[in-house]
């Protein structure tokens, strides 16, 4: 009886911290990590062009999505601004391209600079406001920078936008859609690996305690303005890569890209996916970048009236607002709460509910 | 003179959108982000109204009143009414999917193409001298006298009549309030219907002036910031919040620049948030307890 007890606690018995923190803790989890990521390996090869190019807007996407993950669903604090961070990475990269012809190893960092330093300040009502006032501050970023944008815009006459050329790393352009793959899919999963890097650790927990009630979490110890600004920090800086590696990726900088409808998709990924979970955010993305391209796919093939083709964007706002509504009403954990409510399933089959104790 | 006229006439416009959002707010502590897109649905309804009672504009108003109303009710019985007891953000995001949702269903029914409610009504824009060398149109009387009904309307029913009396409890304290026996939802829904009616008429008067299209629902977006500077939670500060917003944004586009207009209100709004977050009237919110 107790040899089959630690064959089965086998590699689940943690004993040292190192065990505790490692990530692909299991043999399962190695095998299953294995398997996907020699299925990310081999997808562009196998797609078409038109797959490759929705892969990459949802590898693009995915970034935006984790950063705005940590930031509302761990942190617990609520941003409209996220369109405006990415704007504001956006049109550092064209502003820097356009002025003084940086290549990409200056564009990226100074994003980043720039999503800091608007983390930080726009971070800052954070200290006084709560919920609902700091999300309507946030809004006042989305607000600037857009403004600011726009302003660049007019002042040099690039009304249509600003044109930027594939970035080159020494004689090597970065411009077929192979290429980009592998680099946005290293830059996804760099940030995946980061988020949850500091969600087991320290800042992580100090960032749930936040959310949970902030008033426990400074009785526990935790210095709350200090994690809060962390948490716009790094969402920040995240999100302004993202938003440079969007300039580059479309070739083109238009401050009508960054709408307010963007912010809302943003937040639709992390609420569709489960809030508190990174694989949500991730989910989230798939479904939410993918969803137009299906609306479009079922109005091509189903018999729907002419008007409906002709204004297709309609029948894409009237769907999605619709598809979020019922998550919101019929599911609010979101993709993650159906993907565990089915690993459940299979797990205890043919019981329903998980017994009260562990069978000895 | 012209300037003050101006002034008035879009500060009638912001009070009338805003005292819907801190209707629900004050009631129910949700904000609502579909409520821009709920008065180009009220204003949608005028119009289908007026196609079918053309030629009597008082039925087809008063019909299409009655019907934003209903919108109102309807919405919190099949939407909000699950959201109670939910986080704010999960709320505000439900109010912006309705939002969403509300646009494309305009567009599907409606179409994109700008309609004339006016010409369906038989109304004429007509403009009366003011004096002081300033010029107000038909519809501008009609904003400010409508305007000042409404506030008057609900300064009188949330003081004297049972409802009210029964709301503004609910606003204050949900639970005492249901131990009181009131009906909370009863109360949500009369508030979002209250807010979907004078949303509705703004929205109405609006497509009378100048024509109904998408960009209804900027308008709606650049009145939020008028509740919030006032207070989200006082009638009061949503008026005075309207006028602030609506003198900042006349000057700043005549003396300065024209671009400035859709930036002006959320300018003064980032401004009052620094300085006093809860806005000119409104009551601070309890500090965070253990």
């Amino acid at each position: 009886m107790s040899r089959h007890r630690s064959a089965a606690l086998g590699d689940r018995l943690r004993t040292s911290y190192q065990a505790e923190l490692a990530l692909l803790d299991r043999r399962s989890r190695r095998v299953a990590f294995a398997a996907l990521a020699a299925a990310l390996a081999a997808f562009p090869f196998l797609a078409s062009a038109f797959q490759l190019d929705l892969a990459n807007q949802v590898l693009l996407a995915s970034i935006g999505a984790v950063a705005f993950m940590l930031l509302t669903g761990y942190a617990g604090q609520v941003s409209l601004g996220h369109a405006g961070l990415l704007a504001a990475g956006a049109f550092t990269t064209g502003i820097l391209y356009k002025e003084l012809d940086a290549p990409i190893w200056a564009t990226l960092p100074a994003s980043a600079l720039v999503g800091a330093a608007l983390g930080l300040v726009f971070g800052l009502p954070s200290l006084r406001l709560r919920g609902l006032y700091l999300a309507v501050s946030t809004l006042a970023l989305h607000f600037i920078v857009i403004y600011a944008g726009m302003e660049y815009e007019a002042r040099r006459s690039y009304s249509t936008g600003v044109v930027i050329d594939p970035p080159a790393i020494g004689g090597w352009t970065l411009a077929s859609p192979l290429a980009w793959y592998f680099v946005l899919l290293g830059f996804a999963a760099a940030a995946v690996l980061v988020a949850l890097n500091l969600l087991r650790s320290r800042t992580g927990r100090a960032w749930r305690a936040i959310r949970g009630r902030e008033a426990v979490a400074e009785a526990l110890g935790i210095h709350v303005p200090a994690a809060k600004l962390l948490a716009f920090l790094v969402s920040s800086v995240m999100t302004a890569v993202a938003g440079c590696l969007f300039a580059y990726y479309r070739g083109f900088v238009s401050s009508e890209a960054f709408t307010l409808y963007v912010t809302i998709q943003y937040a639709a990924m992390i609420i569709i996916g489960g809030m508190g979970s990174i694989l949500g955010a991730v989910l989230g993305t798939i479904f939410v970048t993918l969803f137009p391209y299906f609306i479009e796919y079922l109005v091509a093939t189903l018999p729907v009236p002419q008007s409906w083709v002709d204004s297709i964007y309609a029948v894409n706002y009237a769907a999605f607002g619709l598809v979020m509504i019922l998550f919101l009403v019929l599911e609010p954990q979101g993709l993650v709460g159906l993907w565990r409510r089915a690993k459940q399933y299979f797990l205890l089959w043919p019981f329903k509910q998980r017994p009260l104790r562990a069978s000895q | 003179m012209q300037l003050a006229v101006n002034v008035l006439v879009l500060a009638a416009i912001y009070a009338l959108i805003s005292c819907g959002y801190v209707l629900i707010y004050r009631v129910s502590r949700v904000l609502s982000l579909a409520h821009g897109e709920l008065m180009m649905l009220g204003a949608y309804g005028l119009y289908m109204t007026a196609s079918l009672f053309s030629g009597e504009p008082v039925i087809a108003v008063l019909v299409s009143v009655a019907l934003a109303f209903t919108i109102g009710l309807a919405v919190y019985a099949a939407l909000m009414r699950h959201m109670t007891g939910e986080a704010v953000l999960t709320a505000v995001l439900a109010t912006i999917a309705l939002g969403i949702f509300v646009r494309g269903f305009v567009v599907l029914v409606w179409t994109a193409q700008e309609q004339h409610p006016a010409r369906l009504l038989g109304i004429e824009n007509t403009s009366f001298p003011v004096p002081g060398d300033a010029r107000i149109s038909l519809v501008g009387i009609l904003l400010l006298a409508v305007t000042a009904a409404v506030y008057l309307g609900l300064y009188v029913f949330l003081r004297y009549t049972a409802w009210g009396i029964r709301m503004r409890a609910t606003g204050q304290n949900p639970l005492l309030a249901a131990q009181r026996g009131i009906r909370l939802h009863g109360v949500y829904a009369l508030a979002w219907g209250l807010a979907t009616l004078t949303g509705g008429l703004a929205g109405m008067l609006i497509s009378i002036d100048t024509a109904l299209e998408q960009t209804l629902v900027l308008i709606g977006l650049k009145a939020f910031p008028a509740a919030l500077v006032g207070g989200l939670d006082s009638l009061a500060g949503a008026l005075l919040g309207s006028l602030i917003i609506a003198t900042a944004e006349v000057l700043l586009i005549y003396y300065v620049n024209p671009l400035l207009a859709d930036a002006v209100p959320f300018l003064v709004l980032t401004a009052m948030l620094m300085v006093r977050p809860w806005g000119l009237l409104g009551t601070r919110e309890e500090l965070d307890r253990v």
